[in-house]
């Protein structure tokens, strides 16, 4: 299994130029088979993802399964996992064969859709597992494609001024990262990211137009890449495009979105910001924590008075992404571990929730909470599956979403009380809106006359939501498979990350520096 | 065997919960049930076999991340033990007595299936209420901990169709959740500061914890009282302290069973076990636990002041739940873990009687809840009116003064008061006059309940009192069980929660000794670490202290264990169990002239000259609408915090996230995109889908290329 990481990661792609080249027509057969094809592409993809992680050896912190070779115009294409990211590779393979039947009902252009989340499946898993700049880049930068698209063609009424605004946030984002990483390459001349973890950007103080940069080059760099990491993740204030996004994005598209899209963003932080501009990170920390805190803390109290159920959950992402950030610039094992455990567990639980939402807009077609009430007089397995996720998403123990949340607590803890008392309060608000939703949706008699016939799940929605209800519980109660896989890694880049800042000394550079120096 | 009690009601419940369909309704209830009496049964084996010495049994690994390693684990000693015997045995009663209450529910229609959910939502409680005092370490504590919040949240709003239930449901969780901010808050503290959050572990560390210093928000403080407060905060939303107390009188929402269960006899005391759990931080921590006394003092007195007035038959036993939780925190803060124990088990026994009293009253009086209602019931239902009256005479504490005869919370509530009293500081002093008054306001309103109840002429719908019946014996048999607890439990247990400290020492686990004739060394040295278990005296380290209270024994003996050496830890200065022994008679008789008291008021109110409430709540009627409406908690917590926090949300989305951050900070993108957006009009037409699907392709082809290029080589 040389080149298991490309056949995982082109998959998809080569059965979406399948889908569009050799499927012809839009009768429902063709509808039909392009459904098949994007659901044995995608479950294929699952599999041999599974040979990925068997093989795959926590103990080693080394880049494994590496693939290199030379590219066009000197570049290199070269792929490899670690314990950091091979998770996010399982979660993307796991989820994607669940999103495809989630779109059973579609109608509209479904082979182009088909096409669309196949290509973005590629598109993500490259990100994770590329390991050179240029590549990583491409990857990262054409996933907004198709997402655009998802969100611009299938979306809701005011599609198109979510997808420009979706666009235009992380796109300017990603200018500033490319001119960091081009920065980089005369840096260290190399885009070969290993290489680059062990490179030591300056950290001298420069001083630019009479301003004094404390860090110098790792700062410039660090806030480049932050840039465009925190509108991915996104961090508060640049957060107001997710939950317009998530508003007019079909019921795929949101799963897509919050369960692995966001996910992007704290990668970043992890493969980049965190173990190549220690320095940086170490001195703007504080910075993250409070910009994470005041999310929690913000977006959880914005919550409370949304009347828009995909608004209310979009929210929320936004409050459970703030532990991440807050967990990663802890550089700390716990807060670390926590960060990537959230990540994963929240692939599950926001997916999970935003399918719940698409189960009653399938029926309906409403968003708005008043639509409903008293759901669980007509669906009962609907009620438990939405209770179920509900729970998981406050961060009840024995969910995955306990796991994650906590272990960045104990993180924060270590490090600032302050912003462990804010982001812990966020315990109570996430508490008092998920079940304020939960109340009006879901409790109560059913007196709307429009409710009166709605069916609960179909054996399909249940298909759906099973394995996502086990991963929940199984990670939520036997949290190793995830943790053994990560840690060794994290503790990896922890223990690179400490020596790094602790042989930092601002003082001895004097603020005549210039960029070209390496220490 | 105690994994088998741990997991028979989760099994219960998820066979009632999920395969009531296969085996049909009675057949799951039936299972359910079997299996909490299977897990009392054996908790009665483990509680009375139990040799005191530390068990543990570690079931599967939980967290792990660097030094942070959590198991899923049982922890047997005695604590455990005891609150096996209390979750199970209740727990086991309420199934039995919920075929009968629950059958028939007005609140459902025709052909619709709830029992099994209440059932499969009982042994769920049951199960997360074990995994809650059976853990070894304290994040499986908290797993327990949001358990039980959980299924108290489900089984509050088990009727969801009541808007009332809802909003209670939520208010309950919510308000916990502010508790367990502090719990998780206290968990970090500890893990940053011991490395680790075993049980075990934590303990042999706390002798080095009270010497560090921990940086909280903006000073230094002690690393243990800030701990000891954190946890305690947990245990306040737990268990209905003062401030965290609101939910727990609307808890009363759920049906009757429920109330029982968790509102009285289990959950609401998980505050109480976790505060005698961390005995051997808290008696490191002097300021945190005077604090827990005066809260503790406060709510036993703000509560029952409350109950006085109350109409709604639950209502009154809520508060007086509220206030007698109030009774336990005095005696775990002035350091006698035993009494706050003991003073748990009893009333576990006596207050579920009374709220499944209460619950068959309220089964015959056809789900009628206000007492003004009531009246002259004692004929129709004689055997609820017997059990309530046990009940009655357990909480108000009738016995014979001075001796060790009477009913269970004579004995544990009269210990508690002399603790309260031997104390020493002034705080203790508060506390033990506020539980004294108490002690009279619990007799008044207690009386004031049965009188109004099963005394005088029927009151209200006719109808009602004509068809009153007497509950099926299903209901009749678990309240004969638990009237045996509130009379005998006091008796029997006695000693061994509160007798002399070598009776204690042993029932508890600790290493004890035997003192030299009179001391209790004041400045002993403390001898734990070497001499633990042996009964050999360690007199080369006893100061021969003053000794006021001689008279008690002959034979002193003094605790030498070291933290986490037995189930409770009371450091060598704390001698407040012995000295509780020793207290005035007057101390001592006190309690009963307060129970005998509020008797004669409550027999003057509501028998002798029935129309004295009215006239008080007219003259007195600032007082009486200020204990009516709760001192009015409920309403400056909707003022201060509940209607702010809707408002910033509001504020925050409209003007932060609409005007500030789209206006301002994106300001130049916002005019860019109604540009765009005018040039996509296009879209509709297909144009713009076309344009952008060339695009998705041009990479596709392009990455192809590439990869093609790269794979000639």
């Amino acid at each position: 299994m040389q080149n298991l990481l490309s056949i995982i990661t082109f998959l998809p792609l080569f059965a979406a130029l399948i889908l569009a080249v050799f499927l012809r027509g839009q009768d429902e057969v063709a509808k039909k088979n392009a459904k098949w094809v994007a659901l044995v592409a995608t479950s294929a993809t699952f599999l041999f993802s599974l040979f990925l992680i068997t093989g795959f050896d926590p103990s080693n912190t080394d880049f494994q399964f590496v693939e290199e070779r030379a590219w066009l115009l000197g570049l290199t294409y070269k792929m490899g996992v670690d314990g950091i990211s091979v998770l996010f590779v399982m979660l993307t393979t796991f989820l994607m064969p669940l999103v495809i039947l989630s779109c059973w009902n579609v109608t509209d252009r479904v082979k182009e859709y088909m096409i669309a989340l196949l290509v973005l499946e590629s598109l993500m898993l490259g990100v994770f597992c590329a390991l050179d700049l240029i590549l990583f880049y491409l990857f990262f930068e054409a996933g907004l494609i198709p997402m655009f698209l998802i969100i611009g063609i299938w979306g809701g009424a005011n599609r198109i001024y979510a997808s420009f605004k979706f666009f235009l946030y992380t796109f300017l984002g990603s200018v500033l990262m490319l001119v960091a990483m081009i920065a980089m390459y005369v840096d260290a001349g190399t885009t070969d990211i290993p290489t680059l973890l062990n490179h030591n950007f300056s950290s001298g103080t420069l001083s630019v137009a009479g301003f004094q940069i404390v860090g110098g080059v790792q700062t410039l760099l660090w806030i480049a890449f932050f840039a465009s990491f925190a509108v991915k993740m996104p961090m508060w204030p640049v957060h107001t495009w997710l939950p317009d996004a998530h508003v007019q994005a079909p019921t795929a598209g949101s799963v897509v979105l919050a369960a692995i899209l966001l996910k992007m963003g704290g990668y970043g932080f992890l493969r980049f910001s965190l173990p190549m501009f220690p320095v940086a990170s170490d001195l703007l920390a504080p910075l993250v924590f409070w910009l994470s805190a005041i999310a929690i803390v913000y977006t959880s109290l914005v919550a409370l008075a949304q009347h828009d159920m995909k608004k209310l959950i979009a929210y929320s992402s936004v409050a459970h992404m703030g532990y991440v950030t807050m967990g990663i610039f802890t550089a700390n094992q716990q807060g670390v571990d926590g960060a990537i455990f959230q990540m994963i567990s929240h692939g599950f639980i926001s997916g999970a929730l935003f399918l719940c939402v698409g189960v009653i807009y399938d029926r309906m077609h409403t968003r708005e909470i008043d639509a409903y009430g008293g759901l669980v007089n007509r669906m009962p397995a609907y009620a438990l599956v939405f209770m179920f996720f509900t729970m998981a998403n406050v961060g009840l123990p024995g969910t995955s979403g306990f796991v994650g949340e906590f272990l960045t607590l104990v993180g924060i803890f270590q490090v600032n009380t302050w912003v462990a008392l804010v982001a812990t309060s966020g315990v109570i608000l996430s508490a008092s809106y998920a079940l304020w939703l939960y109340r009006r949706v879901v409790m109560g008699d059913l007196i709307k006359e429009s409710l009166r016939t709605i069916t609960d799940m179909t054996t399909r929605e249940r298909a759906i939501f099973a394995p996502l209800i086990f991963m929940t519980l199984l990670l939520g109660v036997y949290p190793a498979p995830v943790l053994d896989v990560i840690g060794p890694s994290v503790a990896n880049l922890v223990e690179g990350y400490h020596i790094a800042v602790d042989a930092y000394e601002p003082m001895t550079e004097l603020a005549t520096h210039t960029a070209e120096g390496d220490h | 065997m105690e994994t088998i009690i741990l997991f028979a009601p989760l099994v219960g419940a998820l066979i009632c919960g999920f395969g009531w369909k296969f085996i049909g309704e009675t057949a799951a209830m039936w299972v359910a049930t079997g299996l909490l009496f299977l897990a009392a049964f054996l908790s009665w084996i483990v509680f009375l076999s139990f040799d005191g010495v530390t068990q543990q049994i570690q079931i599967l690994r939980w967290i792990e991340s660097g030094s942070l390693s959590t198991d899923w684990a049982i922890r047997l000693d005695r604590l455990t033990a005891t609150m096996l015997i209390v979750v199970t045995t209740v727990s086991a009663l309420v199934h039995l007595y919920s075929f009968g209450y629950m059958d028939h529910d007005p609140q459902w229609r025709e052909g619709e299936v709830y029992k099994p959910r209440f059932f499969a939502y009982l042994s769920f409680f049951t199960f997360a209420m074990l995994m809650l005092v059976t853990s070894d370490n304290l994040v499986q504590m908290f797993f327990g901990w949001e358990g039980v919040g959980v299924a108290s949240y489900l089984l509050i709003g088990f009727y969801y169709r009541k808007p009332s239930a809802n909003a209670a449901a939520i208010k309950a969780f919510v308000v916990n959740r502010v508790g367990d901010l502090g719990f998780a808050l206290g968990i970090f503290a500890l893990f940053f500061m011991v490395d680790s959050i075993s049980f075990s572990q934590i303990f042999a560390a706390a002798p080095d914890l009270a010497e560090q210093k921990l940086t909280f928000l903006w000073r230094d403080w002690d690393a243990v009282e800030v701990i000891a407060l954190l946890l305690f905060i947990g245990a306040m939303g737990k268990s209905a302290q003062l401030f965290l107390h609101t939910w727990l009188p609307d808890a009363m929402e759920g049906p009757t069973p429920v109330s029982a269960l968790i509102h009285a006899a289990t959950m609401v005391t998980a505050g109480v076990f976790l505060v005698c759990r961390m005995s051997p931080i808290m008696e490191f921590a002097p300021y945190a636990t005077s604090f827990i006394v005066f809260l503790g003092a406060t709510t036993a007195f703000f509560a029952a002041t409350v109950g006085l007035v109350q109409n709604d038959i639950k209502r009154v036993i809520a508060y007086s739940t509220c206030s007698q939780l109030g009774y336990m925190f005095v005696a775990a803060g002035v350091g006698v873990y035993s009494a706050a124990m003991f003073h748990l088990l009893t009333h576990a026994f006596f207050k579920a009687m009374l709220f499944l009293g209460a619950g068959s009253v309220i089964h015959a009086m056809h789900h009628e809840q206000d007492m003004r209602n009531y009246g002259g019931l004692r004929k129709k239902i004689p055997y609820t009116f017997a059990a309530m009256m046990i009940g009655t005479l357990a909480i108000t504490g009738v016995g014979i003064p001075l001796t060790h005869i009477g009913f269970a919370g004579f004995l544990s509530k009269d210990a508690i008061i002399e603790s309260a009293f031997a104390g020493g500081t002034g705080v203790a002093q508060y506390a033990f006059w506020m539980l004294v008054v108490a002690a009279l306001f619990t007799s008044f309103y207690s009386w004031r309940l049965m009188f109004l109840t099963f005394y005088g002429t029927p009151r209200g719908d006719q109808h009602t009192h004509d068809h009153a019946h007497e509950s099926p014996k299903v209901m009749l048999i678990p309240l004969g069980v638990l009237a045996l607890g509130a009379v005998f439990s006091g008796m029997l247990w006695f000693n061994s929660f509160f007798g002399h400290t070598d009776q204690v020492a042993k029932f508890f686990g600790i290493p004890y000794a035997e003192a030299t004739e009179g001391g209790h060394g004041e400045d002993t040295a403390h001898g734990a670490e070497d001499g633990h278990g042996e009964e050999a005296s360690h007199g080369e380290e006893m100061a021969h202290g003053e000794d006021d209270h001689g008279a008690m024994a002959e034979h002193h003996y003094m605790l030498t264990g070291a933290p986490g050496e037995g189930a409770i830890y009371m450091a060598p200065d704390n001698h407040v169990m012995e000295d509780a022994h020793a207290v005035p008679k007057w101390v001592k008789v006190s309690p009963f002239i307060a129970m005998l008291l509020g008797f004669i008021g409550a027999w003057l109110f509501y028998i002798r000259v029935p129309s004295l409430p009215k006239s008080f709540a007219e003259t007195l009627w600032p007082v009486h609408n200020f204990l009516l409406n709760k001192w009015y908690f409920d309403e400056i917590y909707d003022f201060l915090i509940i209607k702010p926090a809707l408002w910033l949300g509001r504020f925050l989305w409209k003007r932060g996230d609409g005007n500030i951050i789209d206006g301002g900070i994106n300001g130049l993108a916002m005019g860019i995109i109604p540009f765009l957006t005018r040039l996509a009009g296009r879209a509709q037409s297909g144009y713009m889908f076309h344009y952008a699907f060339a695009m998705v392709l041009g990479i596709t082809v392009l990455i192809t290329w590439m990869m093609i290029g790269s794979g000639a080589e």
